[in-house]
C-alpha cells in the first residue's frame, strides 16, 4: 500500500473530474475527518486516515482491500473507475440524467437507453459527457457516458 | 343327444342374451370357489391348512420364538414357521380372517394342536399370511377358504356369496401384505406387531369392521434378524417402525416387549433412523446422545426442509418499512422477522428473483439466515470502536456490525479462505460499507499481527451439523475425526481471538465466539476450554430467546456460567442450528499454565506434603540456609517427582500472577504438593501455605502445565544461588500476592476453579519466578507481566 504518485493522481483525478467537476476537493476534505488515496495492487482505495492507520499494521499480501475502492490503474496506467465509487461521485455530480422506470430495468441489465426512456437530464449536457444516471426515485444507479447521437438514430447512454 | 342332455338344463354359450343371463347364485359361485387344486382334494381345515402351508415354505423360518410370549400367546403358538408377516400385513390379514374365525368360535377349529380359540384366531391370521405367500400372488379365490367354509358352515350359515366376499377380502389382505413381504422377505424375518386378537375378536363380535389398526404392543424385530434391509428397505415400514419404538421408549415401562432390553430398543431405532434419513452412523449416534427421542425426530425432519429465506435491511441505504414497500411493489410476499430483529424480514415466495433486484443490487439489503444476526446482536458493537471479524466471509455479519456503527470506528474483516475473500469484498462495497479493512490472514495470527481490538467476533469454522439442512453432505461425511479436528481449530483460533481484545478498553471488553453446529464438543468444551485457560467470564449474550448451553453433558462438567450461552435449534425455533457465547475479558494478563509459574508453586510443593497448619511453624523457622538446601534439593528432585506437583504449583503460580487470592493459591499448592510429597519443599511452601487456609483439591490441569512444570524445574536447577534470593523475596512475594489479588477480580466464578489451580502454583511460581525472571515468552500463557511485577530482580531470565 502506498501513496499514488504525481502521475498517478493527475490521471485519477482528471477522470473524476469527469464527472464532478471541480467538487474533487470536497472528497478529500470531508466534515467526518480527512480522507486519502492509497494504492495498493493496483487498485485505488479511498480511506479515511483513521482506517489508514490501523491497516498500515498489515503486510501488504495479506491486505485484501480497504475502505472503498474506486479504480484501478490499468497496465498501460490508465485509470479505470468503478462502479464502487458511486456513492462518493453521485452527490456532487455536475450532469445527472434520471430514466423512466420502464426503462430502468432494460437498462439495468444492459441495454441501451432510448430518448424515450429519459425521464430528466441537466440542461447543457454535451455529447461524451460523463454523466451520473438515476432512477426516477433518485437512486444512482452508475455512472456513464452519455453519447447522444443524431436524432434519426436515437439516443443512448453506455457505461 | 344322450340320455344326459337335459335341454332345460343346457348351458346357453355365445354371444346372444341368454348367455348373458345368470343362472342363479349357486351355479355363478361354482365358477368361484375353489377347483381342486394339488392338495385341495378335499377341503382343509385351518389347521391343515396351516400344516400345509409350512411344508410348502419348509422350515424357512425359524420360529421366532423370541417373540415375546408375554405379549400375546401368539408366538408361542407359532410354531411352524408360519411367515412372519409384518404388522400391517398381518392386521389386514387377521382382520379377515378373524372375522370369519371368531365365528368359529374356540369349539370349532379342529385343531390338534389344541390351541386356542384366540390362537385359532391369530394362527389363523399367520396362516393367511403365509399362505399368501406362498400363494405368490396366485388368485385362488377359495383355496385358502376352504378351512373357513368348512368352520363356517358349522358355525353359521353363511351365504356363498358372504363367504366369497370375505375370502376376497382376505386375498386382498394377503396381496398387499404379499407385496410387502415379498420385498421384506430378503430383510430380516420380523414380527413388528403381533396382532392383538382380542380386541379385534370383540369387534368382530359386534360385526364391526374397523379399518384402524389398533395399538399392538410393539414387538422389537430379533437382534438375529436385524440385519437388514439391505435391499429396498421400504420406507414407509420403518418409519412406522420409528414411531412405533419412539412410542414404545416413551413408557417403557408398560409397554416393553419381555426380554429385551432398551439398548435393543436403542440400537433398533439408530439403524432405522440411519436409514429413514439417509444419515452416517457417527452423526445419528451423536445426535441420540444430543436430543431426547422426540425431539430428535423433529430435529432430523426439521433438517430435510429448507428454513426460509430471509434477509436483513442495510439501514445504512435505507429503512425497512421503505424496503418491504419497494420489494412488495416487485412482487414479492414478505413480512417482519419477529419482534427481536428491527431489520429483519423473512420471504414467504417471490416472483422475481430475490437476490437480483435493483434493490439488492444498489446495496439496501443483505440475504441473511435469521440465526446469523443473533451473533451481531449479541456483541453490540458501538459506534467508534474497533472490532475485528476474525472469519468473515461472506461478509454478512460483518456489514451487519458496520452498519450497527453507522460507518464509524474501524472493522477488520478477516478470513483464511481467499476465493471467499472476494465475496466479501463484492458485499462490503454494495452495501456501501466504508470503515473496513479486509485481510487475509489465519485467524490464529491474530493478536501478533495487530491487536487490542474493543471487540471481537469469532463465527469459527465448525462441522456444519446445524445447517444440515444447507447441505445434507454433512450427514454422512462428518466423523470423529473432522469433529475432534475442528474443535481443535476451534479452541486455538478462540485464545487468539481472547488475545486480541483488550480487556482495558473503554467500552469493549466483549468476545461473541458463534458456530453454527450442535455438538457439544464444538461449542460448550470449547468454551469451557477457554474460561479455564484465559481471563475471561460468561456475561448474557442479551438474546432472550433461545435454549440455554449445558452445564454437563454425559461424561463432561462445564462451568455453570455456561448457562447463559444460547443454543438454537432448526425445530425449535426455525433457524439454522447455531450456538453463541458472550466473553468479557476481564484482564490482559494471560494465565500461566500449571507448570508453576509464580513462586508460590514451590511453596505448594511444600505445602502439599504439610497439610495446613504445620507449613506456618516451619517456614519461618528455616533458615535460608536451609531453605536454600532444601529447595536445591527440591528442584533436583522436582524433576522427577514433580510432575503432578508442578503443575499445580505451576497454575498456583499463574493465579498468583493474576493476583489470585493467595490465601487460596496456597492451599491449593498444598494440595499439590502433597503428591510430590517434597517435605522439603513444604518447608518452603508452608509458608504460603499458612496464609491459604483451606485445602483445596487441585484437579489436575493441562498437559501444558506439565510443560510449564519442566521448564520451571530448570529454572531451578540452574542455580541454587539464585534460588537463594528467590527464597527471600518469597514472603515479599507473598505481600505481593496480596495486593495482585486486586488485579484480578474474583468475580469470576469460573476463579474459584483458576483459584484452585493457582494456589498450587504460587508457592512455585514464586520460588521459580525468583529464578527465572518470566518463565516463559510472554507470547505463550506464561508468567504474565503481573509476575514480574513483584519481582523485579527476577527479570533478567529467560526469553
Amino acid at each position: 500500500m502506498r501513496p499514488l504518485t504525481e502521475e498517478e493522481t493527475r490521471v485519477m483525478f482528471e477522470k473524476i473530474a469527469k464527472y464532478i467537476g471541480e467538487n474533487l476537493q470536497l472528497l478529500v476534505d470531508r466534515p467526518d475527518g480527512t480522507y486519502c488515496f492509497r494504492l495498493h495492487n493496483d487498485r485505488v482505495y479511498y480511506v479515511s486516515e483513521k482506517i489508514l492507520k490501523l491497516a498500515a499494521n498489515i503486510s501488504g499480501d495479506k491486505l485484501v482491500s480497504l475502505g472503498t475502492c474506486f479504480g484501478k490503474f490499468t497496465k498501460t496506467h490508465k485509470f479505470r473507475l468503478h462502479i464502487t465509487a458511486l456513492d462518493y461521485l453521485a452527490p456532487y455530480a455536475k450532469y445527472k440524467v434520471w430514466i423512466k422506470p420502464g426503462a430502468e430495468q432494460s437498462f439495468l441489465y444492459g441495454n441501451h437507453v432510448l430518448k424515450s426512456g429519459l425521464g430528466r437530464i441537466t440542461e447543457n449536457t454535451s455529447q461524451y459527457q460523463g454523466v451520473v444516471v438515476y432512477s426516477m426515485a433518485d437512486i444512482p444507479l452508475i455512472q456513464v457516458n452519455v453519447m447522444i447521437t443524431s436524432p434519426g438514430r436515437g439516443t443512448w447512454l453506455a457505461p | 343327444m344322450g340320455r344326459k342332455l337335459d335341454p332345460t338344463k343346457k348351458e346357453k354359450r355365445g354371444p346372444g342374451r341368454k348367455a348373458r343371463k345368470q343362472k342363479g347364485a349357486e351355479t355363478e359361485l361354482a365358477k368361484f370357489l375353489p377347483a381342486a387344486g394339488e392338495d385341495n382334494s378335499k377341503r382343509l381345515s385351518s389347521r391343515a391348512r396351516k400344516r400345509a402351508a409350512k411344508r410348502k415354505l419348509g422350515s424357512a423360518d425359524a420360529p421366532e420364538m423370541s417373540k415375546s410370549p408375554g405379549a400375546k400367546p401368539l408366538p408361542g403358538k407359532l410354531p411352524k414357521g408360519a411367515v412372519q408377516t409384518p404388522g400391517k400385513k398381518r392386521a389386514l390379514s387377521l382382520f379377515t380372517t378373524t372375522q370369519s374365525k371368531k365365528r368359529l368360535a374356540p369349539g370349532h377349529s379342529s385343531d390338534e394342536e389344541g390351541d386356542s380359540g384366540e390362537d385359532s384366531v391369530l394362527n389363523q391370521g399367520d396362516l393367511w399370511g403365509s399362505e399368501d405367500s406362498d400363494a405368490d400372488m396366485v388368485d385362488d379365490y377359495g383355496a385358502d377358504s376352504n378351512s373357513e367354509d368348512e368352520d363356517e358352515e358349522d358355525g353359521e350359515e353363511l351365504l356363498p356369496i358372504e363367504r366369497a366376499a370375505r375370502k376376497q377380502k382376505a386375498q386382498e389382505a394377503a396381496a398387499g401384505g404379499q407385496w410387502s413381504e415379498e420385498e421384506t422377505d430378503e430383510e430380516e424375518e420380523e414380527e413388528t406387531v403381533s396382532p392383538e386378537s382380542g380386541p379385534r375378536e370383540d369387534e368382530e363380535a359386534d360385526g364391526l369392521q374397523i379399518n384402524v389398526d389398533e395399538e399392538e404392543p410393539f414387538v422389537l424385530p430379533p437382534t438375529g434378524e436385524m440385519e437388514q434391509d439391505a435391499q429396498a428397505p421400504d420406507l414407509q415400514r420403518v418409519h412406522k417402525r420409528i414411531q412405533d419404538i419412539v412410542g414404545v421408549l416413551r413408557d417403557f415401562g408398560t409397554q416393553r416387549e419381555e426380554g429385551r432390553s432398551r439398548s435393543e430398543y436403542l440400537q433398533r431405532l439408530r439403524k432405522d433412523l440411519a436409514t429413514y434419513y439417509s444419515y452416517g452412523d457417527f452423526l445419528l449416534g451423536k445426535l441420540m446422545d444430543l436430543f431426547p427421542l422426540s425431539e430428535l425426530v423433529e430435529f432430523l425432519e426439521a433438517n430435510e426442509v429448507p428454513r426460509p429465506i430471509t434477509l436483513r435491511t442495510n439501514t445504512l441505504k435505507t429503512r425497512r418499512r421503505d424496503l418491504a414497500q419497494a420489494l412488495i411493489n416487485r412482487g414479492v410476499n414478505l413480512d417482519p422477522l419477529g419482534k427481536w430483529s428491527k431489520t429483519g424480514l423473512v420471504v414467504y415466495d417471490s416472483s422475481v428473483p430475490i437476490g437480483a433486484t435493483p434493490e439488492y443490487l444498489a446495496g439496501h439489503y443483505m440475504l441473511q439466515g435469521a440465526s446469523s444476526m443473533l451473533p451481531v446482536m449479541a456483541l453490540a458493537p458501538q459506534e467508534h470502536e474497533r472490532i475485528l471479524d476474525m472469519c468473515c466471509a461472506p461478509g454478512g455479519k460483518t456489514s451487519y456490525i458496520a452498519q450497527l456503527m453507522k460507518n464509524t470506528g474501524v472493522i477488520l474483516a478477516n478470513d483464511a479462505n481467499a476465493e471467499r475473500l472476494k465475496s466479501v469484498v463484492g458485499n462490503l462495497h454494495r452495501l456501501g460499507v466504508t470503515n473496513t479493512i479486509i485481510s487475509h490472514y489465519d485467524g490464529r495470527q491474530f493478536p501478533k499481527v495487530v491487536g487490542g481490538f474493543d471487540r471481537v467476533l469469532l463465527d469459527a469454522p465448525c462441522s456444519g451439523t446445524g445447517v444440515i439442512s444447507k447441505d445434507p453432505a454433512v450427514k454422512t461425511n462428518k466423523d470423529e475425526k473432522d469433529i475432534l479436528r475442528c474443535a481443535h481449530l476451534q479452541k486455538e483460533l478462540l485464545l487468539s481471538a481472547i488475545d486480541s481484545v483488550s480487556a482495558t478498553s473503554r467500552t469493549g471488553g466483549y468476545l461473541v465466539y458463534c458456530t453454527c453446529s450442535v455438538m457439544v464438543e464444538e461449542n460448550e468444551w470449547v468454551v469451557d476450554y477457554a474460561l479455564k485457560k484465559r481471563n475471561v467470564r460468561l456475561v448474557p449474550t442479551g438474546l432472550d430467546f433461545g435454549q440455554e448451553g449445558f452445564t454437563r453433558f454425559r461424561e463432561r462438567r462445564f462451568h455453570p456460567t455456561l448457562r447463559s450461552t444460547r443454543r438454537f435449534y432448526p425445530h425449535t425455533h426455525n433457524m439454522d442450528g447455531f450456538f453463541i457465547a458472550k466473553f468479557k475479558k476481564f484482564s490482559n494478563s494471560i494465565p500461566q499454565p500449571q507448570t508453576g509459574n509464580s513462586a508460590t508453586s514451590t511453596l505448594a510443593n511444600i505445602d502439599l506434603s504439610n497439610p495446613k497448619g504445620q507449613v506456618t511453624p516451619k517456614s519461618e523457622s528455616s533458615s535460608q540456609s536451609a531453605k536454600k538446601a532444601r529447595v536445591a534439593v527440591e528442584a533436583k528432585q522436582r524433576p522427577q517427582k514433580r510432575q503432578h506437583p508442578k503443575k499445580a504449583s505451576f497454575r498456583k503460580q499463574n493465579g498468583i500472577s493474576k493476583g489470585t487470592d493467595s490465601e487460596l493459591s496456597t492451599v491449593s499448592s498444598v494440595t499439590k504438593a502433597q503428591p510430590s510429597s517434597k517435605s522439603q519443599d513444604s518447608s518452603q511452601l508452608a509458608e504460603k501455605a499458612a496464609v491459604a487456609g483451606k485445602l483445596k483439591q487441585q484437579s489436575p490441569k493441562l498437559p501444558s502445565s506439565k510443560k510449564v512444570a519442566f521448564r520451571k524445574q530448570h529454572a531451578p536447577r540452574k542455580g541454587p544461588d539464585t534460588e537463594t534470593p528467590a527464597v527471600q523475596p518469597l514472603s515479599k512475594a507473598q505481600a505481593a500476592l496480596k495486593p495482585e489479588d486486586g488485579d484480578r477480580p474474583c468475580g469470576n466464578t469460573a476463579g474459584a476453579e483458576k483459584v484452585k489451580q493457582l494456589p498450587e502454583q504460587p508457592v512455585k511460581k514464586a520460588a521459580f519466578q525468583k529464578q527465572n525472571g518470566t518463565p516463559k515468552e510472554p507470547k505463550t500463557p506464561t508468567l504474565s507481566p503481573c509476575s514480574s511485577s513483584w519481582r523485579p530482580p527476577a527479570k533478567r531470565r529467560k526469553s
